[in-house]
This record gives C-alpha cells, sequence and structure tokens, in this order.
C-alpha cells in the first residue's frame, strides 16, 4: 500500500496543502470548545453580555475559517486521491500492454483486469478515504488530548482508562467479525457459482430434469450465505452500542471527577464543560482510526496484486541496437530451435529446423499438446527461445525490434477476436493506411463479403465488444481479413478455419492460394483436409518434428501422418 | 457497516452500503417507486411481530439516549449551583469582614456618637442605617443555617447598594447580574454552599442504568434486525431461483447471465443492506430527530428556534449537493464502464494487439478514459466531500448561536449552564440524524429499483404448466413424429413450417448444414424447451405436450458441444444423469465412453473435483464424460452433437468409439459432421437459415442434386478422394 503512495509524487504538494488546511481546520474545531468555555467563564460568569457576543462572533468566524480549510482541503485531497488511481491506472496498463505472452500466461487475462479496474479503484476509493478523514483523526485525537491537557491535567486519566478501553471493545468484536466477513465473502463466491453454473448449464439441468437436485444445491447455499451473515450481523450488531456505552460511561466519568476537582477548587466549570467536549472528540478520532484499521488491509490486498503488476518486467524487450534493413523478403527460418514453457520439465519444441519461403504455403500438423501453436507463437516473438534461433529474412528476430518484427506478420489467431467498432474498423485494425477498396478486397478473399453486405450497415456494421453479435465463422473471416489488409511477408493461420463448414473452408484456401503468391503462408490446422494440397507438411508429435514432405510423400513415410490421416478419415475407410 | 446515528461522528458516509455508497452515490430510479416499495414491505410482513419489536426497542433505546444529556443536564447544574454559592459565600464572608472591620474602625475615629460625624461617612441618615444594620448582621462564616446564610447575602446584597463605594461588600468582586444573584441566593438555599455530592452521585447512578438500558435495547434491536433481513432476502433469493426453474429457455437466449447474476446477487444484496442498515437507521434517526426535537423545547424554545431555522439549512445544502454530485458520479460510473470495457477487449486481445503493434492506440485510448475519469472522478469527490464540511458549518452556526444566546440566557438566569451544555450536546448530536434521513430517500430509491429488477424476473411468463391429467409413457420406444409442425422465435420470422417427419425407433437422424444454419432449434422443439407454434409433435403417438415435462425429458439424452460439467467431483458430475446410480454403475458408464482409463489416471480418481473452470481435464476429456453421463442416464432418444473441434487425434477416436456405444439402440438424432455418420443414418435432415431445405437419405438426396448434394460435393470431396488414396 505504501509502495504505491509514491506515485502520489505529482501531487505532493497538493496533499501537502490539504495537510496543512486539515490541521487548520481541526484546530479550529478544537478551538471551538476553548472559547465556548471562556464564554462561559469570561461571560456568563461574569455576567458579560458584550464579551459574549463578542467571543461568539470571534467562534463564528473560527466555524466559517474551519469549513473553508475543509472545502479546500477536500477539493486538494480528491484530486490527490483520484490522480493517484490516475496514475495507477496508467501505468499498470501501459506495463500491461508492454507484457510479452509470458506474462499474461503467468497472471491470468482475468485478474489482469481487475487489477487494473476493481482493484485500483479499491486503492483510490481507500485514499480518498485516508486523505479525508483518516488524516484528521490522529489530528484531532492529538490535538484533543493536548487541549485536554490544558484544560485539567488530572482529569486526562480519565482517558488514559477511556481510550485503552474503547481499543479493546474495537479489537475484540474487529476479530471476531472479520474472520467471519471473509467466510461470508466465500458463501457469496459459492452461491454465484452456483447460480452460474445453473445459467450455463441450463439445457443438460432440463434434460436431466435435475431442476430438484439443482434447487438443493442452490438452497444449500443460500441457507449457508443467511446463516453466515446472520452471523456476522450478530456480532456487528454489538458494535455499536458497546462502543456508545464506552462513550457515556467517558462522559459520566469526566463528570463526576471533573465535579470532585472543581469542589476541591481545583478547576472551573467553563474548563469541565470544554474537556467533556474533548474528550468525546478523542474518542470519535479513535472511532476513526479503528475504521482505517478495517480498511487498510482490504484495500492491502488490492494493492498488493497491483504491485505485483508494476513488479513485473516483460522478458521480451527490445534490444539496443536494432536491425531495420533486411535483404530478403519473407523468408522464415527456424534453427535447431528448442523451447520451454516456464516451469515445464519437459521442453515444449525440440530441435525444430525448417525454412518457409514466399510464394509457398507450409502446414503444420499434430495432435493437441504436439506444439503446433507454441511454434508459431515463436514467429511474432511472443516468446523467446531456449536456444537456436528464429530468423526471418536472414535476421534473429531478437535482433529487430517488436514493431519491424511485427509489421511483416499477418497473424490469424486460432480464437478469433474481435474489438468493438464497425466492420472496416475491425479490418483496419491490421493496418491504418488502407484505403475502402482495399478492406473491400480483403473481406472478398476472407469469403467475408456476402455476410457483410447482409448487415445492416454493411462495413459500418457495429460489431459489439467480444464481437458477440457475429458468429465463430464470421469472427474468423474478419480476422482473416484483418490479416489480408495488413499485406505482410508472412502469413501465419492458426487453426484459423475450425470454425468454418468445409464448403466455405474450401472456396477460402482457394481464394487464399490465388491471392498470395508473394507471401509466406503458415497454417496449422486439425484437419488433414486442410493442409493436404501445402506445399510442404510439417508433422509435429510431442514438440519434435517427425516428418516434413507433401501429402503423398507423407503418407507413404510417416507413421504420426497416416495415424492423423487414419483417425479422421477411418469411418469412411470402414465404409 | 453499521453506523451509529446518535452521535456527531465526523463520518461523511452515514448511510447504508459501506464505503461505496452513501452520499451522492449515483441513484437508481424506479419505475414504477409506488408499487414496487409496496411490494417490497409485503416481504416484510412474515416478520411483522420482530419489525414491532425492532420499532418498540428502537423507540426504547433512543428515548433514553435521548434524555440522558437532559438528566445529565441536572448534574451539571447542580454543581453550577454548587460552584456559584460557594464562590458568592466565600466572597461574600470575605467582604463582610472587611466591610465590618472599616466600619468599626470609623466608629473608633468618632468622638461623639451622632455628633460632627466627619468626612468620608457621609451623615445621610439612610446610609447610616444601612450601616447600622449591615453591623447586625451575623458573621456568615459563623452561621451555619442554609436559609440563614441566604438570607444574610440577600440583605448584604441589598445594604451594600446604599452603603458608600469602599465599604461595598461584593459588587467588585461579583459582578453578576440581578437575576444571577436571585439565583446564587437560592443556590445557597439550596446547597449550603457544598457541593451536594449525593444529589449528583444519584444523578450519575441513574444515568449508568440509562446507558446500560439503552446499550441493551439498541442490542437487541440489532440481533432481531439481523435475522429479520437476512431471512427476508433469503426468501427472495429461493423465489428467485424457483421462479428461474419456471422460466422458458427464452428468457435465457434474450438475457444474458451477467445480467441474471447480478440481479439476484448484487440487486438482492442492496436490498439486504438497505434492511439490514438503512431500515433502523430511518427509525432510530426519525425517532432522534423528533425527540430532540421535543427536548430541547424543554429547555429552551428561544435555543430550539435557533436549532430549527438551521434544518432548512441542512435540507436544501444536502439536496443541492446531492443533486450535483449525483450527475459526475453518473458520468465517472459511464467512464469507468468504458474504461473497463477498453481493458477487457485490450487484455484480451492482448497478442492480436501485439502481432498488429497496436500498442500505441491502445495506450492512447485509454489515456483518453483514463483523463476523463480522473475529471469525473475528482468532481465526483469534491463535492460529495463539501458535504460534511458544510453540515459541520451549519451545525457550528447552531453551536455558536446557542452558545451566544444560551449565555445571555445564563446571565438572566433563565437557564443553567448544564442546559447550555445538554442542549449544545442535542443541537450537535443533530447533524447525523438529519443528513441521514436526507440521505435515506436516496437509499430507498435506489434501493427500490433494485428490487424491481428482482420483481422483473419474478414476473415473467413462465412454461405452460404441464397439464394435469399428463400422461406417462411406461415403456417407450423411441417413435418420434412431427405433425405440420409451425415454429417460429420471433412473432414475424417463421422458421419451420408444416413440417412432418417420422422416426422409427432405433433410427437415426442426422442433421446437416452450415454454421448457424439452426440445428439446435430441432434439438430445442424435442425437448420441450420452446413451444411449438402450429401442429403436434409426438412421442409413441403421445403428443408432448400431454407429457409431464419431467417425464418427457427423461426420455432424453443429449450430449452437446458445449460440454456443461459442475463444480464437482468426476463421479457426482457422471451420476448426474442418473439420481442414486451405484459406483459400479457409474465405472460401467465411464468405462463404455472410454472414460474410465483417463479417470483412474488422475491423482484423485473418480473423486477428483473438478475446478471452476474446469482446466483440469481437457475438452475431450470433458466431452468423454458427458458422454459417460448420458449412457448412465440410458435414454430413448439421445440427441448428439458430433463437432469435436479442438480435441486431438487420439481422443477424438475415442470419443468416435463412445458415441458409437452410446447410440446403440437408441433414437438418435445427430448434428453431424462425419460423412460416415451422415451416410448410415436413416433420414438426413438438411438446413439452412433456420429452415429444413431438404430431407430424405443420402442416396436420395445426392440423386435430387440440391443444396445436399452441392454441400457432400464441397465438403466431403476431398475426403473421398482422400479414402481413394488412403
Amino acid at each position: 500500500m505504501l509502495k504505491l503512495f509514491k506515485f502520489l509524487k505529482p501531487y505532493s504538494a497538493m496533499i501537502t496543502g490539504a495537510l496543512v488546511l486539515l490541521f487548520l481546520q481541526t484546530l479550529g474545531d478544537l478551538y471551538l470548545p476553548t472559547l465556548m468555555s471562556d464564554i462561559i467563564n469570561n461571560g456568563v460568569m461574569q455576567g458579560d453580555t458584550g464579551k459574549i457576543l463578542h467571543i461568539g462572533g470571534f467562534m463564528l468566524l473560527v466555524a466559517g475559517g474551519g469549513a473553508l480549510c475543509s472545502i479546500i482541503a477536500s477539493y486538494l485531497s480528491s484530486r490527490s486521491a483520484v490522480g493517484l488511481g490516475t496514475i495507477l491506472r496508467s501505468k499498470v496498463f501501459g506495463i500491461v500492454e508492454s507484457y510479452s505472452l509470458h506474462e499474461f500466461d503467468k497472471l491470468g487475462t482475468a485478474t489482469l483486469i481487475t487489477r487494473t479496474t476493481n482493484d485500483i479503484n479499491q486503492v483510490q476509493m481507500v485514499a480518498v478515504m485516508i486523505l479525508r478523514m483518516m488524516v484528521s483523526a490522529p489530528m484531532m485525537a492529538i490535538g484533543g488530548i493536548v487541549m485536554a491537557l490544558q484544560e485539567d491535567k488530572e482529569l486526562t486519566w480519565v482517558l488514559a482508562v477511556a481510550i485503552p478501553v474503547l481499543a479493546g471493545v474495537i479489537a475484540v468484536i474487529a476479530s471476531r467479525m472479520i474472520p467471519l466477513f471473509r467466510l461470508v465473502q466465500v458463501k457469496i463466491d459459492k452461491i454465484n457459482l452456483v447460480l452460474r453454473e445453473k445459467l450455463t448449464g441450463i439445457r443438460v439441468i432440463r434434460a436431466f430434469d435435475t431442476v430438484e437436485l439443482e434447487m438443493k444445491r442452490f438452497d444449500e447455499a443460500n441457507v449457508d450465505l443467511t446463516d453466515n451473515y446472520i452471523k456476522v450481523n450478530r456480532i456487528m450488531a454489538f458494535m455499536m452500542p458497546s462502543i456508545m456505552l464506552v462513550m457515556n460511561f467517558t462522559s459520566l466519568a469526566v463528570l463526576w471527577f471533573g465535579g470532585i476537582r472543581i469542589s476541591n477548587g481545583n478547576m472551573d466549570l467553563g474548563a469541565l464543560a470544554a474537556f467533556t467536549q474533548y474528550a468525546m472528540q478523542i474518542m470519535f478520532s479513535m472511532l476513526m482510526l479503528s475504521l482505517m484499521f478495517i480498511m487498510v488491509p482490504r484495500a492491502q490486498a488490492a494493492a498488493v496484486r497491483i504491485n505485483e503488476v508494476l513488479d513485473t518486467v516483460p522478458e521480451i524487450t527490445d534490444p539496443n541496437k536494432t536491425v531495420d534493413t533486411f535483404t530478403e523478403k519473407g523468408n522464415l527460418q527456424f534453427k535447431d530451435v528448442t523451447f520451454s514453457y516456464h516451469g515445464a520439465e519437459e521442453p515444449a519444441l525440440r530441435d525444430i529446423t525448417f525454412s518457409a519461403r514466399p510464394g509457398k504455403v507450409t502446414a503444420i500438423i499434430g495432435s493437441t499438446g504436439s506444439g503446433k501453436s507454441t511454434l508459431i507463437n515463436l514467429i511474432p516473438r511472443f516468446y523467446d527461445v531456449d536456444s537456436g534461433s528464429v530468423l526471418i529474412d536472414g535476421v534473429d528476430v531478437r535482433e529487430m525490434s517488436q514493431e519491424t518484427l511485427r509489421a511483416k506478420i499477418g497473424f490469424v489467431p486460432q480464437k478469433a477476436q474481435l474489438f468493438s467498432g464497425t466492420i472496416s474498423e475491425n479490418i483496419r485494425f491490421g493496418n491504418e493506411q488502407v484505403s475502402d477498396e482495399e478492406i473491400r478486397r480483403a473481406a472478398e478473399i476472407a469469403q467475408a463479403s456476402e455476410f457483410i453486405a447482409n448487415f445492416e450497415g454493411g462495413f459500418e456494421h457495429q460489431i459489439t465488444q467480444g464481437g458477440t453479435n457475429v458468429s465463430g465463422g464470421q469472427k474468423q473471416r474478419l480476422s482473416i481479413a484483418r490479416a489480408l489488409a495488413r499485406k505482410p511477408e508472412v502469413y501465419i493461420f492458426d487453426d484459423s478455419f475450425s470454425a468454418l463448414d468445409f464448403k466455405t473452408d474450401a472456396r477460402l484456401r482457394a481464394a487464399l492460394k490465388k491471392e498470395i503468391t508473394a507471401a509466406t503462408i503458415i497454417i496449422v490446422a486439425q484437419r488433414v483436409g486442410t493442409v493436404m494440397d501445402a506445399d510442404n507438411i510439417i508433422v509435429l508429435d510431442k514438440g519434435q518434428i517427425s516428418g516434413m514432405g507433401t501429402h503423398k510423400e507423407l503418407l507413404a513415410t510417416n507413421e504420426v501422418y497416416r495415424e492423423i490421416v487414419a483417425s479422421q478419415l477411418s469411418e469412411e475407410e470402414i465404409a | 457497516m453499521s453506523e451509529e446515528n446518535r452521535p456527531p461522528k465526523p463520518a461523511p458516509r452515514p448511510g447504508g452500503g459501506g464505503f461505496g455508497g452513501g452520499f451522492g452515490a449515483p441513484v437508481q430510479k424506479a419505475k414504477n417507486f409506488k408499487v414496487s416499495l409496496r411490494r417490497l414491505l409485503r416481504y416484510l410482513s412474515p416478520h411483522k411481530i420482530n419489525l414491532l419489536l425492532v420499532v418498540l426497542f428502537a423507540i426504547a433505546s433512543t428515548i433514553f439516549t435521548i434524555a440522558a444529556p437532559k438528566v445529565a443536564s441536572q448534574a451539571m447544574n447542580k454543581l453550577q449551583d454548587g460552584y456559584m454559592a460557594k464562590m458568592m459565600l466565600r466572597q461574600m464572608s470575605a467582604a463582610q469582614t472587611k466591610a465590618v472591620q472599616q466600619i468599626n474602625l470609623q466608629m473608633k475615629q468618632m468622638p461623639t456618637p451622632g455628633v460632627g460625624i466627619s468626612q468620608p461617612v457621609s451623615a445621610d441618615p439612610e446610609t447610616l442605617k444601612a450601616m447600622q444594620e449591615f453591623m447586625q448582621l451575623p458573621m456568615l462564616s459563623t452561621v451555619t443555617d442554609p436559609n440563614q446564610k441566604a438570607d444574610i447575602v440577600q440583605k448584604m446584597m441589598d445594604l451594600s447598594k446604599k452603603m458608600p463605594g469602599n465599604a461595598q461588600a461584593g459588587e467588585e468582586n461579583v459582578k453578576l447580574t440581578q437575576d444571577q444573584i436571585n439565583g446564587v441566593i437560592r443556590a445557597i438555599r439550596e446547597t449550603n454552599g457544598q457541593y451536594d455530592f449525593h444529589y449528583i452521585e444519584r444523578i450519575v447512578l441513574i444515568l449508568m442504568g440509562m446507558y446500560i438500558i439503552s446499550a441493551l435495547f439498541s442490542l437487541i434491536m440489532g440481533l432481531v434486525m439481523s435475522g429479520v433481513a437476512q431471512k427476508t432476502v433469503r426468501d427472495m433469493r429461493r423465489q428467485v431461483d424457483q421462479k428461474l426453474n419456471q422460466l422458458p429457455l427464452k428468457y435465457f437466449d434474450k438475457h444474458s447471465h451477467g445480467d441474471i447474476l447480478s440481479r439476484v446477487t448484487n440487486d438482492i444484496d442492496t436490498i439486504a443492506t438497505t434492511l439490514q442498515q438503512s431500515l433502523t437507521q430511518v427509525i432510530t434517526s426519525l425517532i432522534t430527530i423528533i425527540g430532540y426535537i421535543i427536548m430541547m423545547f424543554t429547555i429552551s424554545s428561544i435555543l430550539t428556534l435557533i436549532v430549527v431555522v438551521t434544518l432548512p439549512l441542512y435540507i436544501i445544502s444536502t439536496a443541492t449537493i446531492t443533486k450535483k454530485s449525483q450527475k459526475y458520479f453518473a458520468l465517472q460510473q459511464k467512464e469507468l464502464g468504458q474504461l473497463s470495457g477498453h481493458v477487457e477487449e485490450m487484455y484480451t486481445g492482448h497478442k492480436i494487439v501485439k502481432v498488429f503493434g497496436r500498442e500505441k492506440d491502445s495506450i492512447e485510448k485509454f489515456e483518453a478514459i483514463n483523463g476523463r475519469l480522473n475529471t469525473a472522478g475528482w468532481k465526483a469527490q469534491f463535492i460529495s466531500g463539501i458535504m460534511f464540511p458544510l453540515m459541520n458549518f451549519i451545525s457550528n452556526l447552531g453551536y455558536v448561536g446557542i452558545s451566544i444566546v444560551g449565555g445571555i440566557w445564563i446571565t438572566r438566569n433563565l437557564l443553567g449552564l448544564g442546559d447550555i451544555l445538554a442542549f449544545i450536546q442535542y443541537s450537535r448530536s443533530f447533524t447525523m440524524p438529519i443528513a441521514q434521513t436526507a440521505n435515506i430517500a436516496n437509499i430507498i430509491q435506489s434501493t427500490v429499483a433494485c428490487a424491481e429488477r428482482v420483481f422483473e424476473i419474478l414476473d415473467e411468463e413462465e412454461e405452460v404448466p404441464d397439464k394435469s391429467d399428463a400422461q406417462v409413457i411406461e415403456f417407450a420406444k423411441g417413435r418420434v413424429s412431427f405433425e405440420n409442425v409451425d415454429f417460429r422465435y420471433e412473432e414475424d420470422e417463421p422458421l419451420i413450417e408444416s413440417m412432418n417427419l417420422q422416426v422409427e425407433p432405433g433410427h437415426t437422424v442426422a442433421i446437416v448444414g452450415p454454421t448457424g444454419a439452426g440445428k439446435t432449434t430441432l434439438v430445442n422443439l424435442l425437448m420441450r424447451f420452446y413451444e411449438i407454434n402450429e401442429g403436434a409433435i409426438k412421442i409413441d403417438e403421445v403428443d408432448i405436450r400431454d407429457i409431464k415435462r419431467s417425464e418427457l425429458r427423461q426420455m432424453f439424452g443429449m450430449v452437446l458441444q458445449d460440454t456443461w460439467l459442475f463444480n464437482g467431483t468426476i463421479k457426482d458430475n457422471i451420476a448426474y444423469g442418473k439420481q442414486g446410480a451405484t459406483m459400479d454403475e457409474i465405472v460401467q458408464a465411464a468405462k463404455a465412453a472410454h472414460a474410465d482409463h483417463f479417470i483412474r489416471t488422475l491423482p484423485e480418481g473418480y473423486n477428483t473435483v473438478l475446478n471452476e473452470e474446469g482446466t483440469n481435464i481437457s475438452q475431450g476429456q470433458k466431452q468423454l464424460l458427458t458422454i459417460a453421463r448420458a449412457i448412465l442416464a440410458d435414454p430413448i432418444i439421445l440427441i448428439l452433437d458430433e463437432a469435436t473441434s479442438s480435441v486431438d487425434t487420439r481422443t477424438e477416436v475415442l470419443i468416435q468409439k463412445a458415441m458409437a456405444n452410446l447410440m446403440k439402440d437408441r433414437t438418435n438424432f445427430v448434428i453431424a459432421h462425419r460423412l460416415s455418420t451422415i451416410r448410415d443414418s436413416e433420414l438426413i435432415l438438411v438446413m439452412n437459415k433456420g429452415r429444413i431445405i431438404e430431407m430424405g437419405n443420402h442416396k436420395e438426396l445426392l440423386t435430387k442434386g440440391g443444396f445436399y448434394a452441392d454441400l457432400y460435393n464441397s465438403q466431403f470431396a476431398e475426403q473421398n478422394s482422400e479414402e481413394e488414396v488412403g
């Protein structure tokens, strides 16, 4: 938490200002009872109406000044606390954007999203709270104690007893409540889980007629949550009455012992009145402080998670000296590449060597887990190899800037990912310079023109976030069009035809073949049909190349390939 | 966080909802406030007695707290009396001694009494008389009777006015108004210049008792209320859950899971918080305000007027600030939504952003939103942050007013010091309940809006209920027929029109067509997830609308592409298909589904708990489990989706074998992807754009040369040539 506060630096002047103002405001608040005591002693007791009015007017000034101070302080602290959130968001987003896939794998997309949004909000919220009231609470407490001491030293002993008692009461209740709070959170998660499962599996539940069973599951979670909530609330019910009791008893003690001191002539009435109010102020600021102990741990968890993001250094960075002149165009080469994921015992890829040339189609096939996607992820340098090298146009990908490297690549991922915006914006994502005509052309090759034309607004049709308003096959075709618009040297299709029916798949591949004559094409696929007519097929098995060649060659020589073909066509062979 | 209402606690967020809610947070408007509120209140009716208890205890507890400062003021007043009387007596006594000495001295200097009285004592007979009287007064220090003391003081005060300057007693030391002098004399009569600690002690004891009783009452109130609120929302959740079970699938198609989830969790949670905290708050706040006003009136009506004058100030300032801050909170919410949306998109599409080198644009867009969020955010915080200082200032205005007027009142002896202190305590404590009541309107608004969203679910149209005379088909054979079936999802978009279909027991129907052709529509109709518009679907010659839904669905088994498994053990997931299945049956089913082997390789075997995302087993393995589940359920009619994308080839083989096992001796509806399945099935339904466009067996359709032939040639031609090669 404290570590994050260093980002408040640009606001240090504002915060100092806020602190000073809050201090002034606290002084004002503390001064009021003294003034009132003056009214009593110098005005009331002497029957001096003029004095009363005079001091009263002064009190008004102090109150107004205090209000002004705290309003300006509120302005400054709002600016700073919200500013902290803004800076944190910007830092976190910036660093996450520079992450390689490795960091994404490590942390996970979902948590990165929560960390950038919710967690930072939480920290910002607490920063607002701290700047707004937590700061003035200790000031108030200390100031109150000083003032109380000034009014009467002996009576301060009452506070010396009362404050620890109050702290004790709060500590005891909070220590029982906090674990229960956590438990409640777990139960809420549970009820959410049951409900979410129920919603996603509604067809299965109804098909298997297990409505009753599901209702029981939900009810169990429901009752469990309710019981826990009631437990928490029961404990919470003790909180306020006991705190009030301690406070009230404190004021009684002040009255009683103050009375004794007055009777002995050690104190006057005004002092007693002022002291009573100081005592209350001190106790309330203690209460505020205790709030801090409840809130800060909450934000602490969020802060730890944010720090984790900020401390994660992206593994892949540009070299100091980058190569940006190339003699070749579209040549891709793997030289003895071995790669393993972090923490994995076995390398995911071992001794991969092959090359792909412009105008040729290189296909990669293999079962799940054979390393196909891993292999192509090395081309745009999503990961760095352990040994060996990946060369594009004769240059190691680690020697050029990521920007230069990726400008050469048109990548179509397995899971088509579109962004909110119009269709043409999405296609243009690949290359901002393309003309409308080129976009149309790319869509045509990707077999997307037909369905785009059917959309309301055509190319200006809005795609919702996550592309929920287009089907899987449409998404794939649009993401292919996006890569086409980029006009790269190397195309990478990572199982990008899986959501298409065979007919569209075939048409698309034919169009691609006709269109892309100068670029290198890498296709990863599961279907034999998709890879059959490639110029070169690489068969991957357990991270190693088990064979390379054309369809016919492989059928003749490669056992793994034959097995794959057999598994997909076995039924037909039987028939 | 339960926040108390009485003390002037400097918490800027007195409302319910913890730290997120409170002042100025955006208020959601209910569409039909009155109706929904009344309906919400109805949920509380089972807890009427408890609520009554809560109100009673709230009143009782609040009355004690209200009364306490007033009682405490008695002690303070007593203390003041004692103090004043003692001070007065001491000073008067000293003055008396001094004056007597002076007069005696003067007397001695006079040679002949009565003749030629010299200066400075003037020969004014009245003065003389006064002096004589003064001399005759007994010394205060020797008198013990309080009344006598009071009389002496009174006399001294009266006489001193008539006496010459330096002999004046008291005046120079005690600057008091006549009212105060009267008060002090009364005090002397009552206290004899002593502190009446017996009296104070009694009051302190009474107060202790009051505080304890009040705390107890408020504790009981809290305890009772904790049950009421939670049980109310528990019932509400239960009701929603029950409702969800009765809603047609159409409802779930139209509403996102996130939306439904948020209604059941967030909205209901808000209701709980409001019931738990705000309800008691309203009760206590209102009682407190009324009580305080009454108590203040009993002390002084003029002072009360000062406080009452500040009331509109509170209300106006709260209202204006809330209105202003609402605007910015809403704006902040909007920007936050945009920011989250952007973050979500960029993070999930990270790979794409990277590979297309769009990090800069992404950051630029982020910064733009972040900047707007910052502005909206600090404005919202600032304006809502003004609330407390402003309230405090208004409270201080009242405070100062009371101090001034009260001070003057004391000098006229209209009020005791204790009264003023009590009054100040009342008026300062006023801020909280006022602020709370001002805010409560917003909280109730939001809560009713939340309740409304929950009610919306409860008011949705349910599935057509089962007929009372619903039939049970014993030993069903699995003959399925569609008779002139018309169906449409949307009123004006007919999908299936007068469809006729006959499927004999044990036959397989292959449904083929391009992606998005609406192949699942048929499934939905068969299982009666949707109601057909016209015609009839019959199983063994019985209209499915005449069969109890639960009976109907038990006849079906389903293996869909979307492998739904729940967060439980593998055993429980397989047993899902048949309640009360024995372990043996489960293992048998798993074996038939070729799942037994992989299950046994898992560390916990059949007791392995599938984690929430189901990431501890692969997609293909999940599919095997769903097949095992269907095998165990042993349905008469099977609905199967063959699509097995993203499954490795070896698992694929297993899945095919398992499916073949499953399909034996059943009527099957298969969303077919495999040529063999299609060719071997008795009937092929070709679908496109949601409609069945062709129907027949493989040969018939090929010779027909329509859509199917076209599809077949483009899709399977390669595979055919494959066969020749392979």
